[in-house]
């Protein structure tokens, strides 16, 4: 039956749930284009019969096919659009280099659509407010403790908080520390948050 | 707290009111909530988002002079982080919105007239162009360039869903409204008048009231 194709592509997206991206079906994006393509043949000549012979019995079938054709673009589409809209949750949830994993599952185009979304939203945040802008990728839940438990990812020698201690920042090591203080280095990927 | 305007530094002076820092704050979380829980994107709020950002950046500054470890900086940090939380959110509500719904947004942008207000900032105009281009230039080039002579465009203003503006939210009252008239819900029913007093709550459809969401009449909760 015809559609079939799409349909199985819709039904792969919607397997897998939580936003995960599966690979890019490129095998079935071409067999479904090439499906579109075998009715739009058929349809054409059904079409130039039934004018030049006055064959309207066509007509049925000539509006079935149509019918296939529009689901197909439909289907297409909406596996393509609800993709873009998974990569964008990405950028929300990765920041701006995704993992090599997920890069393999989308296609150049995908990547290229991700760069300028990417893009975009830089030149937004940094328009906010008239000065240096706002990066609203952070600040994600509203602060709930002035202190937290981070672990050390690398070693970073001292480090002074506000009251004078000195800290030893030395890998795989935990501390209670004031937010604020380590937001920063929690940003360049040397304290991690633990939370419990 | 007399320390709170210490710290807080100056007043921003708008067009008519001059707003204390506190009243600024106010504002911006109203804002916040009526943006998190319309159905819809609301009015901009372009100056409103300067001011909180002069502010943000005053505290800053003021925070920078206090002396270190003084318990009352840690308490004003608290504060420059919930108040930028709640921006970064307002400003993330409508960003999501604007994504959603980006053919209808730029559609309403398009044709409204001179004089009305805009519900776009100049920079979420441009967001908005660029994510309405990219997308159909990636959807060109992935499929509809492959596709039958007849298909290759699709029409986003129909393929893009459009806000549900009969979505149910809850409200209170600032202001007393008079006869707010009702749509029926059943066919048994018929179209009735409810007075929306001060200071009530109600769950209502967001199309009913949303004028007086616009105007400050009442607060979405």
């Amino acid at each position: 039956m015809f559609c079939e194709k799409a349909v199985e592509l819709i039904r792969e997206l919607h397997r897998m749930g939580d936003g995960q991206l599966p690979a890019f079906n490129e095998d079935s994006i071409r067999q479904v284009l090439e499906e579109m393509k075998v009715l739009y043949e058929q349809n054409q000549s059904d079409v130039n019969e039934a004018k030049t012979e006055g064959k309207s019995e066509l007509i049925p079938s000539i509006k079935f096919r149509h019918c296939c054709l529009l689901r197909n673009q439909r289907c297409i589409s909406a596996y393509l659009y609800d993709r873009l809209l998974r990569i964008r949750a990405l950028r929300w949830e990765y920041g701006s280099v995704l993992p090599t994993a997920i890069r393999f599952h989308m296609c150049a185009e995908e990547m290229e659509w991700f760069n300028q979304y990417k893009k975009s939203l830089a030149t937004y945040m940094r328009s906010i407010g008239g000065e240096e802008g706002l990066d609203i990728t952070q600040d994600m839940k509203p602060p709930k403790s002035l202190y937290i438990e981070v672990r050390c990812l690398k070693d970073h020698g001292e480090f002074e908080i506000d009251d004078g201690t000195v800290i030893l920042l030395k890998k795989n090591s935990q501390h209670f520390l004031p937010r604020w203080k380590c937001e920063q280095l929690i940003r360049q990927g040397v304290l991690e948050h633990v939370i419990s | 707290m007399s320390d709170a305007s210490d710290l807080s530094g100056g007043e921003e002076s708008q067009e008519e009111d001059v707003l204390t820092p506190a009243e600024l704050i106010t504002k911006l979380e109203e804002a916040w909530l009526n943006e998190k829980f319309s159905p819809e994107l609301l009015e901009n709020k372009s100056e409103l988002v300067e001011c909180v950002m002069e502010q943000l950046s005053h505290m800053e500054e003021n925070l920078q002079r206090v002396r270190k470890g003084d318990v009352k900086a840690s308490v004003h940090r608290m504060e420059i982080d919930r108040i930028r939380f709640v921006l970064s959110s307002f400003l993330r509500s409508r960003l999501q919105k604007i994504e959603k719904f980006f053919p209808h947004v730029l559609e309403k942008e398009k044709s409204r007239a001179d004089g009305d207000p805009s519900f776009l900032s100049p920079e979420e105009f441009a967001f908005a162009k660029e994510y309405l281009a990219n997308t159909e230039v990636y959807l060109q080039a992935v499929a509809l360039k492959h596709m039958p002579p007849n298909l290759q465009s699709i029409d986003m203003l129909k393929a893009v869903p459009e806000p549900c503006l009969d979505s149910f939210v809850f409200l209170r009252v600032k202001e007393k409204q008079e006869n707010i008239l009702v749509e029926p819900e059943t066919d048994e029913q018929r179209e009735y008048v409810v007075d929306l007093d001060e200071g009530s709550q109600h769950l209502m459809r967001y199309r009913i009231i949303a004028p007086l969401v616009a105007s400050g009449a009442v607060q979405l909760i």
